[in-house]
């Protein structure tokens, strides 16, 4: 059985232009250690899907629909005080920006211990040994001197390895990273990516990545999910959705990217261009979301909404003219 | 859970459309005009309403059935509020329902002037204090000395030095209130200059005194306008606490200081004489903070949330 | 070969922080630290690097929004880092920029008409009002933006046609050379890709030369001809195109290289993880400025620091280990 099921999530916002549809109707599951990244462009509703799996968003101008099953409880029906017992506990979540996520007047080591006295119950001496046994776990120098350290006397790099250390301190079964490494630099993105794959492979927990750097996908996912303009288009399996992408709008992003060593092999060409904009949420939508920008949208595109459908194996997009079956790249 | 609001008959064979979901919050109405306004910015559109019923108040005056405001009538001292005398009278037999209103007009012009010319000069003197960087530490340790000193003490100061007068009431509250424009305005300078977009005018080859006018003054009028409303509000209560102590508006002219000073030793007996006129004090200071606060959530809230 | 259009000879910007109570104990921090290249008329050169490597500082000094604390930069032939007001600005029609954010890099309070026209008013361009006005819908036509968007405010438009905006008010000046600091790393790919292609449509058409400061390696080996690597206000290594992803010399550039993840699930390859991070260009490393960070590092790393030496042909590297015998 899936660890989180989430079935046709709405997440809609009350703003003076209209209701914005931010998340709207969409389906997804994670299975127990499996690694599911969520990629699309800013304002496609991949950061408030992981918002609302751990029911952060404000009450109103928001309101979550839908059912998010966690280990068979539906997250939307508990308590705010069952919701507070399993955020930090068995949902973690990873920011972009670790200077803000951490709290700048406490020291490394109380913000890991909160979370362990909190949920674990240890008392404030096993709180401490643990502490810095995660920041060993994290790979951070010297643990024992760092713990009494404050965030604005480490670096980038390690300011978001206390905030993995802070995540995983109470062996969550699921952790969402949302744009984990894109505040970082390249070299630092690569030290905390490798990471990130250690710890997958040390601690187990199921990871939602979100992301809009393909190359973190490839580098660290197991399974994919596009979505755009608060839909889901297409998901399928990592090597699967890179090798024949089937939604025209994972197509288009796959051509936008240029690839390190295209100059080298001369496949260097134009970029594909996906052209327009993204449509403005606050409006109803008719019809396929990605019309407006699709080279193949016709009157079909225009007036129906495509459903997901399978279009290979453990491959669904939402596209009435994506080929099924086996396809050559 | 499948099912869908378009009729099946019309659908293409074999065609796979997404499952219709429901509406999950009431529809949003969009308003315009005055509604609108109220709607997005309640606090603009009351603190306006309430300022600009108190504005025309203070213009039509001598027509709202008031009497000469400091005629005396021995007579009829310290009548309580009737229907000849809506707020009574005071020690001296005026209509003090004509004096407040008539009050009305030095605290408005007393509040607006200091607001007009507190923040031009301060203006003036934070931009020179934003760019040429000589004369920036003599001004703004200038502006520290000015603020150390309380502003009322300042004015009670300055008014000792002068005649009591109106003008003079004005010109001892904005000097007291300059530095906090003054600062206000060298900061806004110092972060716009730091704009991607004034350096790009630079390498455009603006002069500097375009990028001044162009680029940096337009961008600082918003938070300044909601700067001058708190100025102006908090001159209207200073200018109300210098003819209260005696040190302000001379007694021959109505204010709301002097009518409560004057009716201070009877207020245990004849509260009407200082409930009036504190009441529009009150009323009018509220109106300036509600339109300031309104205004700074309406005009650019990044910039302005910085106040 | 002719003259180079732009050239930059050890540049430096040391920018002062003052410490204590009176400012007395004054600290610098060496943003850019002794840069040299050169750019051709009508060529990409790239210059790339890690956040507080000196780049953008680079461009800046360029670009003469200050004035720089050692060095000379050199527009076609005559200095400008040291050029009097009223030279100056004439020689900044030839240099324009384009910079990162869309959103702050166009003054919210103008209409697009009146941004695109501020250069050209500025350089006396135009010749008539119907000329400036002309000049303006040919600009809008330029970077494909629709023509009666000129009557709008900034805001009104996203972070792709902001873009395209700060990018018509470049060529407003009719320049030779645009600095872009990071013009396309704040849009989001689709996008990215449409200001890229528009970039390099530009660059043909106009016969442009382009300094592009940028973090994104993939990026910029689409877009260059050249590429400068930066590392605490150094250059480490430049190089043509070609060698610098085929056969990169220095240990930072190849780290670097081997750092980015590749959007290919499964690639066979090995990222070399450098340990640490970037020291702080208050105290730089003595010596060799990689060497806390250079796996390869030895004594004379620590001590000495190398200098930049064409390693072959046009690729210059500034490694000791480069300059040893090879195998």
């Amino acid at each position: 059985m899936a660890l989180l099921e989430v079935e046709n999530l709405q997440t809609h916002f009350r703003t003076p232009g209209g209701i914005n549809r931010a998340v709207d109707g969409v389906s997804f599951h994670v299975n127990e250690g499996e690694t599911l990244a969520i990629v699309g462009e800013s304002g496609c509703g991949k950061s408030v899907t992981s918002m609302s799996l751990m029911r952060l968003i404000p009450e109103p101008p928001g309101r979550i629909a839908g059912a998010i099953r966690f280990a068979g409880r539906d997250l939307l029906q508990l308590s705010d005080r069952e919701m507070r017992a399993i955020r930090g506990n068995d949902i973690s979540m990873i920011f972009q920006e670790p200077m803000t996520s951490l709290n700048p007047v406490l020291t490394v080591g109380r913000q890991i211990r909160e979370t362990l006295m909190i949920h674990q119950g240890l008392d404030k001496a096993a709180a401490e040994a643990h502490a810095i046994e995660m920041l060993t776990l994290v790979g951070i120098p010297e643990p024992k001197r760092r713990v009494r350290e404050y965030p604005h006397q480490l670096s980038g790099g390690m300011r978001q390895r206390v905030m993995i250390a802070i995540a995983l301190a109470c062996n969550p079964k699921l952790l969402i990273a949302d744009e984990p490494t894109t505040a970082l630099d390249v070299t630092i993105q690569a030290q905390i990516l490798k990471l990130m794959l250690d710890l997958k492979r040390r601690v187990g927990a199921a990871i939602i990545l979100i992301t809009h750097d393909l190359g973190v996908v490839a580098e660290i996912a197991e399974r994919v999910m596009v979505m755009y303009a608060g839909r889901k288009v297409e998901e399928a399996p990592v090597a699967e959705l890179f090798r024949s992408p089937r939604h025209p709008y994972t197509q288009g992003l796959l051509g936008a990217v240029p690839k390190l060593g295209s100059s080298l092999t001369g496949t260097a060409t134009r970029l594909a261009e996906i052209p327009g904009q993204v449509p403005d949420l606050r409006k109803p939508i008719i019809g396929c979301v990605f019309a407006g920008r699709c080279a193949l949208a016709t009157d079909l595109c225009r007036q129906y909404a495509p459903g997901l459908e399978e279009k290979g194996p453990r491959h669904i997009a939402a596209c009435h003219y994506a080929a099924k079956g086996a396809v050559a790249a | 859970m499948t099912d869908t609001t378009v009729n099946p008959q019309s659908l293409p064979a074999g065609l796979v459309v997404a499952p219709q979901l429901p509406e999950i919050l009431r529809p949003v109405t969009i308003r315009r005009g005055f509604v609108g306004l109220l709607r997005g910015h309640p606090t603009v559109a009351i603190g306006g309403a309430l300022l600009l019923t108190l504005v025309l108040i203070a213009i039509f005056a001598p027509h709202l059935g008031t009497v000469d405001p400091t005629a005396l009538a021995p007579a009829k001292r310290t009548r309580a509020p009737s229907a000849d005398f809506w707020f009574g009278t005071d020690v001296l037999g005026r209509d003090i329902y004509s004096r407040v209103l008539f009050g009305a007009r030095v605290s408005l012009t007393v509040g607006l002037s200091v607001a007009i010319f507190a923040s031009v000069i301060g203006l003036a003197i934070g931009m020179v204090s934003g760019f040429v960087r000589w004369a920036d530490g003599i001004l703004m340790r200038f502006m520290d000395g000015l603020m150390s000193i309380p502003p009322i003490l300042l004015a009670i100061a300055l008014m000792a030095l002068t005649r009591g007068s109106v003008g003079n009431v004005i010109l001892a509250i904005t000097i007291a209130e300059i530095p906090r424009v003054s600062r206000l305005v060298r900061s806004v300078v110092l972060s716009l200059r730091e704009q991607p977009y004034v350096d790009a005018a630079v390498a455009c080859g603006t002069r500097t005194p375009m990028i001044i006018l162009r680029h940096i003054l337009p961008n600082t009028l918003a938070p300044m306008l909601v700067q001058a409303t708190y100025i102006c509000a908090s001159a209207m209560i200073t200018e109300a606490i210098l003819s209260f102590i005696g040190a302000g508006t001379p007694p021959t002219i109505p204010s709301w200081g002097n009518i409560m000073a004057e009716g201070r030793a009877l207020w245990q007996v004849k509260p009407y004489i200082v409930f009036f006129p504190a009441a529009f004090l009150s009323v009018t200071v509220l109106a300036v903070n509600l339109l300031g606060d309104g205004l700074r959530d309406a005009l650019d809230p990044r910039m302005a949330k910085s106040l | 070969m002719s003259a180079p259009l732009l050239q930059v000879n050890d540049l430096k910007k040391h920018f002062p922080i003052n410490k204590g109570l009176f400012g007395r104990q004054t600290e610098f921090v060496y943003a850019v630290d002794g840069v040299s290249f050169e750019i051709a008329r009508g060529e990409t050169l790239s210059l790339v690097g890690e956040s507080g490597c000196g780049k953008s500082t680079v461009g800046r000094a360029i670009l003469r929004l200050f004035d720089v604390t050692a060095g000379q930069v050199i527009l076609d032939g005559q200095r400008i880092d040291d050029a009097h007001p009223s030279t100056m600005r004439q020689m900044r029609r030839r240099v324009q920029v384009v910079f990162q954010d869309p959103f702050s890099s166009l003054n919210p309070r103008m209409r697009v008409r009146d941004i695109l026209a501020e250069p050209i008013r500025n350089f006396g361009l135009a010749k008539s009002a119907e000329d400036l006005e002309v000049r303006v819908t040919a600009l809008m036509d330029t970077v494909r933006l629709p023509r009666e968007a000129l009557n709008r405010r900034p805001h009104e438009f996203s972070g792709g046609q902001r873009q395209r905006i700060g990018i018509a008010r470049a060529l407003a000046a009719e320049p030779e050379l645009i600095v872009c600091d990071e013009a396309v790393s704040a849009l989001d790919v689709s996008v990215k890709a449409q200001i890229v292609n528009l970039l390099q449509d530009l660059q043909r058409e106009f016969g442009l030369a382009l300094l592009f400061i940028s973090h994104d390696l993939a990026i910029v080996e689409h877009m260059t001809h050249r590429v400068a690597v930066m590392y605490l206000g150094k250059i480490v290594e430049v190089a043509p195109r070609r060698e610098i992803f085929a056969a990169p010399r220095h240990p930072y550039t190849k780290a670097l290289l081997s750092a980015v993840p590749l959007p290919e699930p499964g690639a066979r390859r090995s990222p070399i993880i450098l340990r640490g991070d970037v020291p702080s260009p208050i105290n730089p490393p003595s010596g060799c400025r990689f060497h806390t960070r250079c796996p390869f590092a030895f004594d004379r790393c620590r001590t000495e620091e190398p200098a930049l030496r064409s390693a072959e042909g046009d690729q210059w590297v500034a490694c000791h280990l480069d300059a040893l015998p090879q195998d």
